[in-house]
């Protein structure tokens, strides 16, 4: 790992992930726990973060929405990536009509306004968190369905694959096991914008209210909750706010470095094949 | 008076790889230097060497000098003043050479004005003066032209005549002619030949061709890991080579005029094998040892240094230069050659596959909004062959002349778009899924480029597991079997492809074809994009596969010195038709079909005295549009023969498509003309 770039963005996120795992831990206070003899206080050491209005432990509080945050966003990126991967290279490999009826429901579900249809949707599906995972994947993958469709096209002509190809593989095997792996960078990289993506659109559905549902927190919620006070009072508002930023700065990095990394024409690899 | 001297040139890329090691050569004017040397030789690095274009953090030392003025260390600004005026240069590529958003004229008329402040309209006519010189018909007209309106070797030929477009004392061309057809090639050839004569220009001919340089220097100096190991008179180095590369290269070169398909391998030499030595071998020894059947004690003990060995100048670096003085007796005839494979006769033996009437156009779309279709590609258009068992059919043509299109569709196992594919007497239109996939078995392919067939992610062992699993075979020791059977050792099993040399890239490939032992196996190119001495290794290995095998081959080439030694058949294809098919011996022994001639004509020999007395009827012209075949014969545009016909032979040509018809006295020989070059068989 000789990217910069990369390197500080992954030491960051392993610092907030780990954060987030093993701050609860730590803490004295669990997220849910209320001290009915601190309400709206500065940082201290019974309260490292102060607490909120009703008493809550903003310390505590943080970690949890940054976890939730952190494993929604996660999950919805592999869920995405791995939808685009699929469809995309069937797509691209297959051809013919299945090509064509994949690219239209591609179309169609760019131009759903997927904001108002989640608006719609997230609340009659019953509140659990996890619901947001598969409706938020639902409305990433299709750019990068594209771009991997077209990365199929040329990636099919190979000789290494048509070789393959005239050895009697099948197409599924074909796929999995000649034209996935030489996509697997760009892959990696739309997973890693695909998470900071998915942390802000998460974030945002949550502080509309529509997201994570009270009591659980999550980032967005907690957003929503400390901006009313976060002039006078901007504990809860600021941990959470910062929280968010620092994660999508080291998910950016990442996929900044990784992107320099895995890509053989950019400058920063020395150039050369 | 030599126009061009370099002196002890040095070039090194970081960190510690040095490409060119002191090298030494000087050019008179109107003299013609070729440099001859494999991939990793650094004779590209030399020419950039020369032209300052070498990219920057690169350690260059030594002297370049032009008419006596140093040019190394200059700054890039000075340089400019002086490349494309006094120095200029042909590059291989001509289409990345030209910039492609202004009009031809335009660009040679800028190279004019920028060193001689010319008018505008003084440069362009003397550009349009220039384009006629080259050979541009309609110069006037095509000056106006952009470079992806040229094929490639006219846009080679524009590249040439900027290039004397201010009376250089001196040309550099880097592998002028290697992206081109033959064709193309004797064409272009005789452009820098006019050149040289209209500046009287001194010319460095850089090529891994040892056959292009033949004829047209007057020197010759091989380049062997960054070093000139030998040079000398043309004459000297063909006809007394003293190096034991040099030796080595000159034997396995193929050749049209040599012997053919058996008789080759009756009389081949041991070829020069192993991979070249990388950039940086151990500083105190000949570079050449490992490879070399000559090599003593004295080899270990330091780089040899240049010592006369002839007359004209002709040095050698060879410690050892009194064992090659018989250039014959260097490298061992091996005592057991392939033994002449026991076959029954022609007709005796089974069909493996045949082709009739195989047709396959490629649609083409015009308009951004509304595509529609515009007409298609006629890429293969009517083609039929057979191919019996132990036997290599060879399809040679000019490049898009439909011969890779014929061998994917005959791959494909699937009805094709007319006509009939038959292997081993299946009908491929009427097979199953089930049956396709076992019918795969016995057909496998063989890629030209072995850089891109092997996926770079999986190891040999896998790549040749991959055929077993996939038709569930059981692996056992077949990887090391397959090994052995292509030359290489146990141990490449665990290597991934970058770890391996290009020859030993291409053994895999063909190990892999091999695994699921088929009967039939299709070449595409095996050989074109291999160093020649790592060429003549793999050309053994295929004969004496088949040999041992008893596989059938369908070969496909553009290089008719190679097609030579490997076929027994060949079927010549122009424009998506076969004009010509028959035997190795009769076709090259006597071409029935012009083209054949012509193709065969412009082939250059690696024999500078054979190659100054052949007379040649040059081909002119390119091949016509594929999307638009013309009514008639389809080669009359270009054919020498058509020009000599009187009005009444002539239509015939103009009005009617020639079908095949048997020819001489081999029943197995057709050709599609009119007016064969040799008498047609009367039809019984």
């Amino acid at each position: 790992m000789r990217n910069r770039r990369a390197l500080c963005g992954c030491v960051l996120l392993g610092l907030l992930l780990s954060l987030s795992i093993a701050g609860p831990l730590v803490s004295p206070w669990g997220w849910d726990d209320t001290d009915f003899t601190a309400f709206r206080q500065g940082p201290s050491a019974r309260h490292w973060f102060g607490t909120t209005p009703s008493g809550r432990d903003v310390f505590a509080l943080t970690l949890r929405g940054a976890q939730k945050s952190l494993l929604i966003g996660v999950s919805v990126a592999v869920v995405s990536t791995g939808l685009a991967a699929l469809f995309g290279t069937v797509a691209g490999f297959v051809g013919g009509w299945t090509d064509r009826v994949l690219m239209w429901g591609v179309d169609l579900l760019l131009v759903l306004p997927s904001l108002l249809v989640l608006a719609v949707l997230s609340p009659r599906l019953g509140g659990h968190w996890l619901l947001l995972v598969p409706l938020l994947a639902a409305f990433l993958w299709m750019v990068t369905a594209r771009a991997v469709r077209a990365m199929t096209l040329s990636v099919r002509e190979r000789e290494s694959v048509l070789a393959a190809r005239f050895l009697g593989v099948g197409t599924p095997r074909l796929i999995a096991r000649h034209i996935v792996p030489q996509l697997a960078s760009l892959l990696v990289v739309d997973a890693s914008v695909n998470v900071s993506v998915a942390v802000i659109a998460e974030s945002a559905l949550s502080f509309l209210g529509i997201g994570v549902r009270a009591p659980d927190v999550s980032l967005g919620t907690l957003i929503a909750d400390g901006r009313g006070a976060a002039t006078t009072y901007p504990w809860p508002f600021g941990c959470a706010a910062g929280l968010l930023v620092l994660i999508v700065l080291a998910v950016n990095l990442l996929g900044d470095g990784l992107r320099d990394v895995l890509d053989p024409l950019s400058p920063s690899r020395g150039g050369g094949r | 008076m030599n126009v061009l001297e370099v002196t002890d040139l040095r070039v090194g890329f970081a960190p510690d790889v040095q490409a060119v090691r002191g090298v030494g050569l000087s050019v008179g004017q109107g003299e013609v230097l070729g440099i001859v040397g494999e991939s990793g030789s650094g004779k590209t690095a030399l020419a950039l060497a020369v032209m300052g274009l070498l990219p920057e953090g690169t350690r260059t030392s030594g002297s370049v000098r032009l008419r006596g003025e140093e040019l190394l260390g200059r700054s890039d600004r000075e340089l400019s003043r002086v490349r494309g005026k006094d120095l200029a240069m042909v590059f291989q590529d001509p289409l990345s050479a030209l910039t492609p958003v202004y009009a031809v004229g335009d660009q040679i008329a800028e190279t004019i004005r920028i060193h001689s402040g010319a008018t505008r309209a003084a440069a362009r006519a003397r550009a349009v003066e220039l384009l006629d010189l080259v050979g541009i018909p309609g110069a006037a007209r095509r000056a106006r032209a952009y470079p992806h309106e040229f094929s490639g070797g006219m846009r080679q030929r524009v590249m040439i005549a900027m290039a004397i477009a201010n009376d250089p004392v001196a040309i550099l061309a880097d592998e002028p002619t290697t992206a081109l057809d033959v064709t193309i090639q004797a064409q272009v050839l005789d452009v820098l030949r006019v050149a040289k004569e209209a500046t009287g220009a001194a010319i460095v001919l850089i090529t891994h061709d040892l056959a292009v340089v033949a004829g047209f220097a007057d020197r010759v100096m091989v380049m062997y890991a960054g070093r000139a190991v030998e040079s000398g008179p043309v004459d000297e180095i063909y006809r007394r080579p003293r190096m034991p590369y040099t030796i080595g290269l000159l034997q396995s070169l193929p050749r049209v005029d040599g012997p053919a398909g058996e008789g080759a391998a009756r009389g081949r030499r041991a070829p020069i094998e192993g991979p070249p030595s990388g950039a940086a071998p151990p500083p105190a020894r000949c570079p050449f040892l490992p490879r070399c059947p000559v090599a003593d004690a004295a080899c270990a003990a330091a780089e040899p240094e240049p010592i006369l060995v002839g007359p004209g100048g002709h040095v050698a670096a060879c410690v050892n230069t009194s064992a090659t003085a018989d250039p014959a007796a260097v490298f061992p005839v091996p005592d057991v050659a392939v033994p002449p494979p026991a076959r029954r006769p022609r007709r005796e033996r089974p069909i493996v596959l045949e082709v009739a009437d195989l047709v396959r156009h490629h649609p083409v779309y015009r308009g951004a909004l509304l595509r529609r279709r515009a007409g298609s590609v006629h890429a293969v258009d009517g083609v039929g062959f057979d191919v019996r068992e132990g036997e290599t059919l060879a399809l040679v043509g000019e490049s898009g002349c439909g011969k890779t299109t014929a061998l994917m569709e005959i791959l494909r196992l699937a009805r094709p778009q007319r006509g009939r594919v038959a292997v081993l007497g299946e009908d491929t239109a009427a097979l199953s899924p089930a049956r396709r996939k076992a019918l795969r078995r016995d057909v496998q392919v063989v890629f030209q480029d072995p850089f891109t067939s092997l996926d770079p992610r999986m190891r040999v062992a896998d790549i040749l597991a991959e055929p077993l699993t996939t038709h569930g075979l059981p692996i056992g020791r077949r990887v090391e079997e397959l090994l052995d059977l292509v030359g290489l050792e146990p141990a490449h099993a665990g290597r991934y492809p970058h770890g391996l040399s290009g020859g030993q890239r291409q053994r895999v490939g063909i190990a892999r074809a091999l695994a699921l032992e088929p009967r039939l196996l299709l070449l595409d190119e095996p050989v074109a994009s291999l160093d020649v001495s790592v060429q003549a290794g793999v050309m053994d290995l295929l004969e004496e596969l088949r040999a041992r095998l008893g596989l059938a081959y369908l070969f496909v080439a553009h290089d008719l010195a190679v097609v030579r030694r490997i076929a027994d058949r060949v079927a010549v294809m122009h424009l998506g038709r076969i004009v010509e098919i028959g035997s190795v011996d009769e076709v090259y022994g006597a071409p029935a079909h012009p083209y054949t001639r012509a193709l065969l004509d412009a082939v250059p020999l690696p024999d500078p005295f054979l190659e100054r007395r052949r007379r040649r009827v040059p081909l002119r012209g390119d091949p016509p549009d594929p999307t638009d075949p013309p009514p008639g014969c389809r080669f009359r545009s270009r054919c020498p023969r058509y020009t000599a016909l009187d009005a009444v032979e002539s239509r015939l040509c103009d009005e009617h498509d020639p079908r095949p018809r048997a020819v001489g006295h081999d029943a197995d020989r057709s050709v599609a003309c009119h007016h064969p070059l040799i008498a047609a068989k009367v039809e019984l």
